[in-house]
């Protein structure tokens, strides 16, 4: 059986949001609410690096572990959904995530959380695979249609990997090994050859 | 010695010789080679070979500090890549927390049980004249009963919150569990300012009843007349009544405050925080439940009489001098008949010692 993961190749990862804008597209995500970010680091300086982020979908997935209403589940392709019907926007995943993948609409009184939404791998939740129920909490449920998560889908630079997780770790092998091997495994030059 | 034996002795010498040196060598070799590759990394600079080892790379050991970087989204912490307290969080509150403080309270019950079947109730020496000394005025009776309810709320549903995964999902199944959860934690979390406010007003109140003096540390000595004997000297409030006191200003209110600080995620707090103060909470406020048991209990069934002054206002005279005899002397010129206060059935003035339910079976 198939472990879905994402991988974010930072020699790759331009910066360009196209993952972010697929996403919230694909997903009509509510106002306010981003299931992916692109984080950029040293921003400016020469070797900056860029990281798309979402939900890693964690095999120990810490949000699971502190859900007071137990509403995260495993799919059977190692992806995390949760329920929102039980979802009661407590936070407490936010607080146990290490990615900062949980967010929470705010249209309400005095800060008070929504229900939790967060990267589903474009697999929709527990309602029936593409209904209209699914398709308004969840978003898009593409790996019902044999599609892989829009945002690696279409980067444009296939930085942003997304799959199984053998496959995903060939691919990254095979791209490292073109890089002429270790450790000079980083650069521009390395990933794309010298003089492009 | 002949010519033969004088060679083979040199040469044991000379063996010897070239031993030692060669492990001096091997010593120092040890010792200096590694250092070698300061070296190459010297010459390799001087080179401009400025490329370096990913393994010393410190941009993902920023990362899994929790450094920020930059990121259009908009939001708190959204440039924060990885954020390790929510691990730790994780493992104290499922582990600590979730395991050890359920115990704090079994314990405080048992404790209780254990002083009532050991110890016994503590009985009024002397039978209720009638006679009754105002206690408690209305707005604190008021206050009183309105904190004490809004605190069993909170207990209740703070307790569902961090428990019932545990305990009420058996019972009641996910779909019930999550309808009952989502309303108790919108309770909790409306009734925690309010009852903050009230916690801030008895502290306020109250303060000038529970400013420690020598009389507690007696009343402390003689064990509080816990243990049969001489009841000791108390003012109006004695020794265990301010330590009560003093536990709710102090740990109620880091309780309170750490609330507040998870209640509002709207003014920039991290996440760092609110996993800090959701630990704080949650064993402050379970050891504060704990304490609420026993304080319910002498107030309630512990001590006779103990509850007229909350339920009534008035004490009477038996109890005041028999629990807070200092106080009596202050108050004494205050002391009116029951009857004429409108104050008849269920007052401790008027009350013998209640029957036993018949059959318990």
């Amino acid at each position: 059986m198939a472990r879905m993961k994402f991988l974010c190749d930072a020699e790759r990862c331009i910066e360009c949001n196209a993952c972010v804008t697929a996403c919230k597209n694909e997903n009509e995500v509510p106002w306010g609410v981003n299931r992916r970010r692109v984080v950029t680091l040293n921003d400016g300086v020469p070797g900056e690096k860029s990281i798309s982020v979402a939900c890693m979908h964690c095999t120990d997935a810490p949000c699971a572990a502190v859900c007071p209403v137990d509403c995260f589940y495993t799919t059977d392709d190692g992806i995390v959904l949760h329920d929102k019907d039980l979802c009661i926007g407590c936070g407490y995943c936010f607080y146990a995530c290490p990615f900062g993948a949980p967010q929470y609409p705010k249209q309400e009184a005095f800060g008070v959380r929504g229900k939790m939404d967060k990267c589903t791998f474009c697999a929709g939740g527990p309602n029936d695979d593409n209904s209209d129920a699914e398709y308004s909490k969840y978003g898009a449920n593409r790996v019902a249609e044999g599609k892989l998560p829009a945002c690696a889908e279409m980067c444009s630079t296939k930085a942003l990997l997304a799959g199984d997780g053998d496959m995903v770790a060939d691919i990254y092998r095979e791209r490292v090994m073109r890089r002429s091997g270790r450790p000079q495994t980083w650069g521009w030059d390395k990933a794309y050859g010298a003089g492009v | 010695m002949t010519k033969r034996e004088q060679a083979t002795a040199k040469g044991r010498r000379v063996h010897r010789r070239i031993m030692l040196w060669s492990m001096l060598v091997i010593a120092l070799g040890a010792m200096i080679a590694p250092l070698g590759g300061y070296l190459f990394v010297e010459i390799a600079g001087a080179q401009g070979f400025e490329e370096v080892n990913p393994r010393s790379e410190t941009t993902w050991r920023d990362v899994r500090e929790g450094n920020t970087g930059v990121t259009t989204v908009l939001g708190d912490e959204t440039g924060v890549l990885i954020q390790n307290g929510g691990e730790n969080w994780r493992q104290l509150r499922n582990g600590i927390v979730a395991n050890v403080m359920p115990w704090v309270l079994l314990a405080a019950l048992v404790a209780i049980v254990l002083v009532y079947f050991i110890g016994g109730r503590h009985r009024l020496d002397e039978k209720p004249s009638g006679a009754v000394v105002p206690r408690w005025k209305l707005w604190e009776r008021v206050l009183h009963w309105t904190t004490a309810t809004l605190f069993i709320l909170l207990a209740i549903t703070g307790l569902s919150l961090l428990f019932g995964r545990a305990v009420m999902i058996p019972v009641m199944g996910p779909e019930g569990f999550a309808a009952y959860a989502g309303g108790a934690m919108n309770v909790h979390n409306y009734v925690g300012p309010v009852f903050t406010l009230c916690v801030a007003a008895m502290a306020l109140a109250w303060v000038w009843h529970n400013i420690p003096t020598r009389a507690d540390l007696e009343w402390f000595k003689a064990g509080g007349g816990f243990l049969k004997g001489r009841h000791p000297s108390a003012g109006r409030m004695n020794g265990g009544e301010k330590v009560w006191f003093w536990f709710i200003v102090l740990v109620g209110g880091v309780v309170c405050a750490t609330g507040v600080v998870m209640d509002f995620p709207i003014w920039g707090q991290t996440r760092e925080t609110m996993q800090q103060a959701n630990l704080v909470h949650a064993v402050a406020s379970i050891l504060w439940i704990g304490l609420f048991f026993g304080h319910a209990y002498i107030g309630t069934l512990g001590t006779e009489g103990a509850i007229d002054g909350m339920k009534t206002g008035y004490v009477s005279v038996e109890w005041a001098k028999q629990h807070h005899d200092l106080w009596y002397e202050e108050v004494k010129d205050q002391e009116v008949d029951a009857s004429e206060i409108g104050l008849t059935s269920g007052v401790a003035t008027t009350r013998t010692p209640p029957e036993k339910p018949a059959s318990t079976g």
